[in-house]
């Protein structure tokens, strides 16, 4: 994985030592909450329901083992005990100090890492396929792309102050494992019928208030013009996006309001000027790049494991996942056991990931958007030893893509912005359906939670999605139906009236119920809900 | 009745004014009427408190101070989902009155 040269060191320490003296100013009163808000969240530091929170970047959500135990020693040392691991492939810590955020920042730079652009109105942590460089199924590692991006877009000083934050996910599969056309620009590396590779773009998708697929406005753009391509398509938003409006500040507005034709011609008169000036990094870093993200030194071994404990046949049924080399897996720890709180780890849980990331995985180890952590290279014949030491954590949870593997943001619990709890809801209906055991018979079923419009639970993209809102003081919550981030992009629609916290979850059973009894050989549910359309869940939940 | 809220500086933590200071115990706030925005210029001024803001609540006949918006509430104990992390880790009943 990529090393921090001097000059990426350089600039992350000179940031905690500004970072350090801004604080020290605060609390010594030379600076107002007015002054100091912006220069705080620029470092990640927002003030939350019931502390200040520091949100950590991952850059493609890929780590060493070095930088997971120095996540779980910040949890143990300044937090409470704990991180959570987001959706955007980040971590966040919710009971900081003032007085100790300076420090957190300068342990997390030992270790090249910081929380810079992980608020405020920029461009944030570079998402990116979790099995990247493992899957059997990509043209290309996309993290090189991925990193280059970041490079370009760390403290980008005309990207510093956009109309809204921006967010760019890189992949380079068919298979969109990181919700690509529902963000603010999604590039997918492509080869062309010449065999070229290089990147097509979708830009202006999103979640939040109003849910947008990002069309595609370019199909192939020469990868030695990718930074540049990308600079266009912000540099038309940063102009035109709408700064009267917050809710109506996305890119994704901008490429509604103005058309995709007429943003998509705008663009490309604003990248062909930008080739004349030559804002493309030497195609030399991209190079210097590609070496860090190489394979590892892969050996062949057996391609089977023995499956006399159904425990852990269970267990690699579902959470392994084919790699690019048949006697490696890519295996998922979940972070959803039944009853938990869906991202959340102990600091001992992220350090005995880390050591078993040192162990069995070549020292690597991504945070998946669904709040999970993947080793993405173990030999199948370690997969046994792996999972007695990931159970004896409470780190084996069998449930990979299914009801149990619920996204659910912070909700109320923590987030000053949530009208609704997330959290209890995502609990009870792990408990319900592990006590039920329909989870198996019920196969891929993806439920997201956000407890407000935000979207931070991905509701939108849920094959079932449930978002919580305030009904005169009480929490509510609204269900609905079809969504997915996958490649078969599509956002799901309300069912009909809303549920008290009780009803939602009875309402959850009356829909897997429904598919149960209508669905077809092989169809998940996403697929029969496709088939018959909402009528029939509706008519179950609210009668015809 | 009006309370005030708002973070401590240093800490982060949520606190609530009590008539002479600040205390991180809901039960302790005091109704401010009128003088809201006095005292909370004044505290800020003086980085006592972060982010102060006023608030409807009730007193209950109990001497309890309850707010009125859940998420008030749930401010004033805790996340609901750890009860180890609230004001009342021994007692899980504590949570009954924040929903």
């Amino acid at each position: 994985m990529y090393k921090y040269d001097n000059y990426d060191q350089q600039m992350v320490d000179a940031r905690v030592e500004e970072f350090r003296d801004q604080a020290k100013r605060r609390l010594e009163g030379k600076l107002t909450e007015d002054q100091f808000k912006p220069l705080r969240l620029m470092n990640g530091l927002y003030l939350q329901l019931h502390a200040y929170m520091l949100r950590v970047a991952i850059p493609y959500g890929t780590l060493n083992s070095r930088q997971m135990s120095a996540l779980g020693d910040i949890a143990d040392k300044y937090d409470r005990g704990y991180g959570h691991f987001t959706t955007r492939q980040n971590i966040q810590y919710n009971w900081i100090k003032l007085e100790d955020a300076a420090d957190i920042l300068e342990d997390l730079s030992k270790v090249e890492m910081h929380a810079i652009q992980t608020s405020g109105n920029c461009i944030r942590n570079i998402s990116s396929d979790h099995f990247a460089g493992a899957t059997h199924d990509e043209l290309v590692d996309p993290r090189p792309y991925a990193e280059l991006l970041r490079q370009w877009s760390s403290f980008h000083p005309e990207f510093t102050y956009l109309p809204r934050k921006f967010k760019i996910a890189v992949i380079a599969a068919e298979k969109d494992r990181a919700a690509m056309r529902l963000h603010d620009i999604g590039i997918q590396i492509v080869k062309n019928d010449a065999g070229e590779i290089g990147a097509r773009f979708y830009v202006g998708g999103g979640m939040g208030r109003t849910p947008m697929i990002a069309p595609m406005i370019r199909d192939f753009v020469p990868l030695d013009q990718l930074v540049t391509y990308a600079e266009a398509c912000l540099r038309v938003y940063n102009r035109y996006g709408r700064r009267d409006n917050k809710y109506k500040a996305r890119i994704k507005i901008l490429v509604h309001e103005l058309g995709k034709e007429e943003y998509t011609r705008q663009v490309e008169e604003e990248f062909a000027h930008l080739l004349k000036q030559g804002v493309e990094p030497p195609r030399e870093e991209l190079e210097r790049i590609k070496p860090f993200f190489a394979d590892p030194p892969f050996e062949d071994g057996p391609k089977t494991v023995d499956r006399s404990d159904p425990d852990f046949a269970l267990w690699v049924d579902r959470n392994t996942v084919r790699h690019k080399h048949d006697s490696y897996v890519s295996a998922v720890i979940s972070l959803k056991p039944v009853g938990g709180i869906p991202g959340d780890a102990t600091g001992e849980q992220i350090r005995i990931m880390a050591r078993l990331a040192r162990q069995y995985s070549f020292d690597e180890l991504r945070v998946m958007h669904t709040q999970n952590i993947v080793l993405p290279h173990v030999k199948i014949a370690d997969l046994h030893a792996l999972w007695t030491q990931l159970d004896a954590a409470d780190l084996g949870a069998p449930n990979l893509d299914t009801i149990e593997d619920i996204i659910a943001c912070p909700g109320l619990d923590y987030c000053a912005l949530a009208n609704a709890r997330s959290i209890p809801l995502a609990q009870r209906i792990s408990e319900s359906f592990d006590q039920s055991g329909k989870t198996s018979e019920l196969g891929e079923l993806k439920l997201k939670i956000s407890g407000c419009i935000n979207a931070c639970g991905h509701h939108h993209a849920g094959h079932i999605g449930i978002l919580g809102v305030d009904k005169k003081g009480k929490e509510n919550y609204q269900l609905s139906l079809g969504g997915s981030e996958a490649e078969d992009v599509s956002l799901a629609k309300i069912t009909g009236p809303g549920f008290d916290e009780d009803g939602v979850i009875e309402a959850v059973e009356t829909v897997t119920d429904v598919y149960l009894a209508r669905r077809e050989e092989g169809e998940r549910f996403l697929d029969t809900y496709r088939r018959i359309g909402m009528t029939p869940f509706k008519e179950a939940l609210y009668g015809k | 009745m009006k309370i005030l809220t708002g973070n401590d500086l240093k800490s982060g933590a949520v606190v609530w004014w009590s008539g002479e200071g600040w205390s991180i115990y809901v039960d302790d706030a005091v109704d401010v009427g009128e003088q809201a925005d006095e005292i909370m210029a004044r505290e800020e001024a003086a980085r006592r408190v972060n982010v102060p803001y006023s608030l409807d609540a009730t007193h209950e006949e109990d001497g309890k101070v309850r707010p009125a918006h859940i998420k008030d509430r749930v401010r004033a104990l805790g996340p609901t989902v750890r009860p180890d992390l609230t004001l009342k880790p021994q007692n899980p009943e504590a949570l009954d009155w924040v929903i």
